[in-house]
């Protein structure tokens, strides 16, 4: 359950089912309901294509461009900072996308994507090759970043008295860099996409960090986007950086484009 | 499982990877110093006590909608391939479904799968346990069949309906709890579980004193939430 601005009370949407309504799915279940269930589970797949043309991609996206570094932004400030600082710098060719749809989000079908969409599109840096090696596990590095809303840190002082944003980080066991950031401490944890690229790292042994930014901002925002700064001196975006100035200017004229395009009346 | 692992120190051997509980991560939940706090933990982890032929599986997230039949059957494939002697649930049901019985008696019960019976019967009889009753199947008509029913017991129930026809070893130790703090009703329920399996050296004279030869693991803090803002006062 969520609650909203203006009072109302509403059901979040949530994947975690209770025993209780699966108890009551299973007593009435009949051969339709399991064959819509089926349909409805093959409707979820995500799918990898290319964009341009939408044809499907044959082989899995990292065997047809085997890397050494993998860098994942989840939500529209981790976007929007790599976007104007990694991507701004080199030249990022578009290799596929994913498409998904489930009952609470799809993605969009537009070429021209600003940070807010949800939508999840593949780069690989063009200039360097060497960035990518040839054996996708062995030398395979990942790194993620993403936000949280501030409130969902837990410390035994009050949220309101933290210096927000900060950014926190969670490593898998063979991730052996030194990290930009403090630790995320216990008791807090990391659910939804980025603890499942983590687990997934952390059970087949592949070095991954995740680079998390509690703010209490959600939305397209500056200060936010500048709270990643801290990790361009890591080994993972060493070499991916280069005019740092520039990279502001870009973030500066991502903002002002959103911000036209969003007001509370829309 | 928690307070077994914590108590016990035990070692993690690995994982029980699936994609049937919504994903978590997060730093070493048992972390007692600033050296071993840095490893990371996911959603379901195996840890294991060689001495005590000991290992323990501990689930730290809901199951995602439909998937917690698919986990059952996964997870009982795996103890049969691994050969474990026996498997105990530690389990809780809604204490608010009790009946006038159940409301007057302990609220710690227990279920033995057939395989299990033949084996345990007697040191359980020894222990003056009392067996979860059977209630109506469908509560709301008259004259229903009688069933084991574990209402709130997440997958307790599909997991010793499927031991009992796999012909798995299983008991299943729970409590009646309601929604809350429930750290004393785990404290509580390992001590139900030491009583049989003597854990640790079991304390018959002081009940309270219970509490402090349990280790509470670190990650127990703030269970609600953070500090309170002083503005607020």
């Amino acid at each position: 359950m969520a609650a909203t601005f203006f009072g109302e009370v509403v059901k979040a949407p949530c994947r975690a089912g209770t025993e209780d309504e699966e108890e009551e799915e299973g007593r009435r279940e009949t051969p339709e309901d399991r064959e819509v269930r089926r349909q409805l589970a093959r409707k979820r797949e995500v799918r990898l294509l290319r964009r341009q043309t939408k044809t499907s991609l044959e082989v899995s996206l990292l065997e047809k461009y085997p890397c050494s570094k993998f860098i994942i932004a989840i939500g529209n400030n981790a976007v929007a900072f790599l976007s104007s600082f990694v991507m701004n710098s080199g030249v990022w060719e578009e290799v596929g996308c994913a498409k998904l749809w489930n009952e609470w989000c799809r993605t969009t079908d537009t070429i021209h994507l600003s940070p807010t969409e949800a939508f999840c599109v593949f780069y690989h840096l063009k200039s360097s090759p060497s960035v990518f090696g040839s054996c996708p596990r062995k030398n395979m590095q990942i790194t993620i970043l993403t936000c949280r809303h501030v409130t969902d840190y837990k410390t035994s002082e009050s949220t309101g008295c933290l210096p927000s944003p900060f950014l926190k980080a969670l490593k898998t066991q063979n991730f052996r860099d030194p990290v930009c950031c403090s630790l995320l401490e216990q008791p807090n944890i990391v659910h939804d996409l980025p603890a499942a690229v983590l687990s997934y790292c952390q059970v087949w042994k592949i070095p991954a960090v995740l680079y998390l930014c509690y703010t209490d901002v959600m939305k397209l925002d500056l200060i936010t986007v500048e709270a990643f700064k801290p990790i361009l001196s890591s080994r993972s975006l060493k070499g991916l950086v280069k005019n740092v100035p520039q990279s502001t200017e870009t973030l500066k004229k991502l903002m002002t484009t959103n911000e036209i395009q969003s007001n509370i009346y829309t | 499982i928690d307070l077994i692992i914590s108590t016990l120190n035990m070692s993690k051997i690995g994982y029980f990877y699936t994609d049937c509980l919504v994903p978590m991560v997060g730093n070493n939940p048992y972390a007692t110093a600033e050296e071993n706090s840095t490893e990371l933990s996911i959603n379901t982890e195996v840890y294991s006590l060689p001495s005590r032929k000991l290992v323990a599986l501990q689930l730290r997230s809901i199951f995602i909608k439909y998937k917690s039949k698919p986990f059952c059957e996964k997870l009982l494939s795996w103890v049969k391939s691994s050969s474990f002697a026996r498997v105990i649930v530690l389990s809780s049901s809604h204490s608010y479904h009790r009946n006038d019985l159940q409301l007057r008696s302990t609220p710690f019960r227990y279920l033995l799968t057939p395989s299990m019976q033949k084996s345990v019967q007697n040191k359980i009889k020894s222990l003056n346990w009392e067996e979860m009753e059977k209630s109506p199947c469908i509560p709301e008509i008259n004259d229903s069949e009688f069933c084991i029913r574990i209402p709130g017991g997440g997958i307790t129930k599909a997991l010793y309906d499927e031991s009992c026809s796999k012909e798995i070893q299983m008991a299943v130790l729970l409590k009646f709890v309601s929604e809350g703090d429930n750290i004393p009703d785990a404290l509580g329920l390992v001590e139900y579980l030491n009583e049989w399996l003597q854990i640790i050296k079991p304390c018959s004279d002081e009940p309270t004193a219970s509490a402090l030869r349990w280790k509470i693991p670190s990650s127990w803090r703030l269970l609600f939430g953070s500090g309170l803002p002083p503005a607020l006062f």
